[in-house]
């Protein structure tokens, strides 16, 4: 039964990793997004 | 393209959905190490994708080097920034396998384990390279270390045939035998996984697109000023094509 947390710790810990690094990508889209319109309105 | 991204994006969410049950539902337990062995559906294509999209930086490092294509550039740091995500689960879920099957988190001195973070600390400090270096020369730089760095990718993958180690044996090629039913569960939480990593990488590759047209924007803005290239010096040296 303790094995089995250990599963479900990795399984977690796999998509939690992957979810962080696609928020960054999310975020770093938007703020690239935001100075392009910014240096087109100048 | 519109369309394929969201309908690629459905497609492998159903996939991935799929290969988690396959993987906690389907596959048989081990007569050994129990349920825990399943963190090997997850750990070994998230290995192999890894191993993978550094071969493509390798190539595609080769391919800047001789023709100074920016596309291959680019397309080399979105694999080393994607393989390093992929070869982080590796190193987190390896250890979080060995603590109930080997009672230890790490075997100090282990080829495999050591190699494996090597090749991780080479590809970040590629990226911290790319990230931070504002000299003209930083592509050909990065695509240099990623030549050289990819050596450590075939000593990661063979070790261990040609070194004493506690890792388990490879499950293709590696002499082991492994029920057809779990090989099968693998090879569809690989394809899975695959297709995540294509799908990140597309993401990535637009983010670079963007980067550099904001780049771009950026010098030509500079350049259509005063002439004062304080703020074009940087986005110049990165956006070299």
């Amino acid at each position: 039964m303790n094995a089995v947390k250990f599963l479900f710790a990795a399984y977690i810990i796999t998509w939690v990793i992957h979810s962080f690094y696609l928020g960054s990508l999310v975020r770093r889209f938007s703020r690239l997004r935001e100075q392009l319109k910014e240096l087109q309105k100048k | 393209m519109k369309r394929l991204f969201p309908i690629l994006s459905v497609v492998t969410a159903v996939l991935l959905a799929y290969a988690l049950y396959l993987a906690l539902v389907v596959a048989p337990t081990d007569a050994q190490q129990g349920d825990v062995y399943r963190i090997i559906y997850y750990h070994v294509p998230s290995a192999w994708t890894a191993f993978l999209l550094f071969l493509i930086n390798f190539v595609s490092s080769i391919v800047y080097l001789i023709r100074r294509n920016p596309k291959a550039d680019m397309l080399a740091l979105v694999c080393a920034e994607v393989g390093v995500v992929f070869c982080t689960v590796v190193l987190v879920t390896g250890p979080i396998w060995a603590r109930p099957v080997w009672g230890i988190w790490w075997a100090p001195g282990d080829i495999r384990l050591t190699s494996t973070l090597v090749m991780w600390l080479i590809y970040v400090s590629y990226l911290v390279l790319r990230r931070f270096s504002t000299s003209a020369q930083t592509q050909i730089l990065a695509a240099a270390l990623a030549v050289f760095g990819a050596l450590d990718v075939p000593l990661v993958y063979f070790s261990i045939w040609f070194f004493r180690t506690q890792h388990p044996q490879p499950v293709i090629g590696g002499g082991g035998s492994m029920d057809p039913r779990m090989l099968h569960v693998l090879l569809i939480n690989w394809l899975a996984f695959l297709c995540f990593a294509f799908l990140v990488c597309w993401s990535r590759f637009r983010l670079e697109l963007l980067h550099r047209e904001v780049e771009e924007a950026h010098a030509m803005q500079s350049l259509a000023g005063d002439g004062v290239g304080a703020r074009a010096s940087v986005p110049l040296s990165r956006s070299q094509k």
